[in-house]
């Protein structure tokens, strides 16, 4: 019954790999505005004519943009798990320690009962328990689990935690969130240095736009409106591609849940491990802003990932952990009857 | 005109048979290949019996009736024939393992002992690698077996002499003496 409402496995892999393509296409077009903004207000060409009918120049900056916007998205798609892993203080798991052995012997069992290739394993020197896995694709994947994980969970709610991150693997949740968790990085560096380039900027965007005006001429309110879609956009990126990372990660939690359940065939596992990840919920000290979504909970430990309703379902990256864990019981429920 | 039915007819029958005879050797691989994912798995856990059994000799002097079960329960594994005889095998094995280990958590100092500890968690482990790998064994030898067996698919099967795959089933009475060790192996 509870997981009646859920697109099947494949489904949910195909809307994985058009949302990738559809968020990196939109990464790339977002860039080439912001250039093409540069191009108009700072360096006074107008390659494309919006503003007034001018003499072809090589729209430099849209050129440049493209270019960044590109070379960003491909190299968060290939580089991004590897980044996420790095920034995260990540080390790879030991084979003579023995809560990493079982941590190991965990993953092989997930593995054998997925039919997936083996991700690498890492292990974070956090004392919050979280749980996260990154990566291009199922042969390129990567699960990493702090130390506090290892330490307050028993074998098997390890095993539900571990089954829920082969899901997200299984899915293709994995490239569409980290190439989301590059493409926030990258926004965030954007607006950031457009905020303080802007300081400089306007008076010479000024003198450039004048000089088009008396070209053209009636271009004059055309320009001012995309002047100031242009600074909002800017301003905003951050924002929009966190309210994107917010959007996509929740529904699939749940989707990650199920599938865990039927890989274990316990759900109570998830279900406890989920109870003791909550109650232990101080932030996450080394998972950084950009790689939040990826995490099994919250790592930054905010109050609206419990809520439900119009407010969290905006801001939110994860689904309220109490309606997860009610939804997993109520699988173990129709095992048993 | 009635030469040509004839041979497209012929032609259909001979594609349908090629396809059919095609599915099901694919189906046999993936039978055998599952089988050998258990095989893997039932092997590692023969061979860490042995040293499981020298650890804890040393401490459990009065248990060494269950001690000797085990390494025949285990030899008697080691030796079974097909599918269906290591099945039983096995479970009797699972029994007598979780007996042995119920017993260790009377002995303070093999409770204590990392090797035992070790060796505890790689016999866990490859328990619950087992009843995953059969798990998918059990799946692909049905899919196999219903494939031999609907019509038209049995004529096929029965002229090229396909046999129909054991399946890995634990018997009910090696099930019923297994006190919960593990709930994922609960099915």
């Amino acid at each position: 019954m509870a997981t009646q409402n859920f697109p099947n496995i494949y489904e949910q892999q195909n809307a994985n790999r058009r949302k990738t393509i559809l968020i990196m296409v939109g990464f790339v077009l977002f860039f080439g505005f912001l250039g093409f903004g540069f191009d108009l207000f700072y360096l006074g060409n107008d390659p494309f004519g919006v503003v007034a009918e001018s003499t072809p120049m090589i729209p430099v900056g849209t050129i440049l943009a493209l270019l960044i916007g590109g070379g960003m998205a491909l190299w968060g798609l290939q580089g991004g798990a590897q980044a996420v892993l790095r920034s995260a203080g990540a080390v790879p798991v030991s084979s003579t320690d023995a809560e990493h052995r079982v941590l190991s012997n965990v993953v092989d069992e997930m593995v054998i009962a997925s039919g997936l290739p083996r991700p690498q394993v890492y292990v974070i020197p956090d004392p919050d328990p979280n749980a996260f896995a990154t990566g291009k694709d199922p042969h390129h994947s990567h699960i990493a689990v702090t130390k506090g994980l290892l330490e307050k969970l028993n074998r098997e709610e390890l095993q539900g935690v571990i089954a829920h991150e082969i899901a997200h693997i299984r899915n293709y949740d994995i490239r569409l969130m980290t190439v989301i968790a590059a493409l926030i990085g990258a926004a965030l560096l954007l607006s950031d240095w457009a905020a303080r380039s802007m300081r400089y900027g306007i008076g010479g965007g000024r003198r450039s736009r004048g000089s088009s005006r008396s070209k053209g001429g009636g271009g004059g309110g055309l320009a001012l409106i995309l002047l100031a879609l242009w600074i909002l956009a800017i301003i905003l990126a951050p924002f929009i591609t966190r309210l994107l990372s917010m959007a996509v990660s929740r529904q699939r939690e749940y989707l990650a849940d199920a599938t865990a359940a039927e890989l274990t065939r316990n759900p109570l596992g998830l279900a406890n491990a989920l109870q003791k990840i909550e109650s232990a919920s101080a932030p996450t000290q080394s998972i950084k802003k950009s790689a939040a979504h990826l995490c099994i909970v919250d790592p930054l430990g905010r109050k609206v990932n419990f809520k439900e309703g119009a407010l969290a379902d905006l801001f939110a990256t994860h689904p309220p952990i109490a309606k997860r864990i009610m939804l997993l019981n109520a699988m173990a429920y129709q095992r048993e009857s | 005109m009635a030469l040509w039915i004839v041979l497209i007819v012929v032609a259909a029958i001979a594609g349908w048979v090629i396809v059919k005879y095609n599915s099901l050797v694919t189906l046999r691989n993936q039978v055998q290949n599952g089988w050998k994912q258990i095989d893997v798995q039932l092997k590692r856990r023969h061979d860490l019996i042995p040293n499981l059994v020298n650890t804890v000799k040393g401490y459990m002097e009065f248990e060494q009736d269950t001690l000797r079960q085990v390494v025949e329960a285990r030899n008697a594994a080691v030796n079974a024939k097909g599918v269906a005889d290591a099945a039983s095998k096995e479970g009797e094995l699972t029994a007598v393992l979780s007996r042995l280990f119920a017993l260790v958590e009377n002995y303070p100092q093999l409770k204590a002992n990392q090797n035992v500890l070790q060796l505890q968690e790689e016999l866990t482990s490859t328990e619950n690698k087992i009843s995953f790998a059969r798990q998918f064994y059990n799946d692909i030898a049905t899919s196999f077996n219903i494939a031999q067996q609907v019509f038209p698919g049995n004529i096929i099967a029965n002229l090229l002499r396909f046999t129909l795959a054991e399946l890995f089933e634990v018997t009910d009475a090696a099930e019923r003496a297994v006190p919960t060790v593990d709930l994922s192996l609960k099915k």
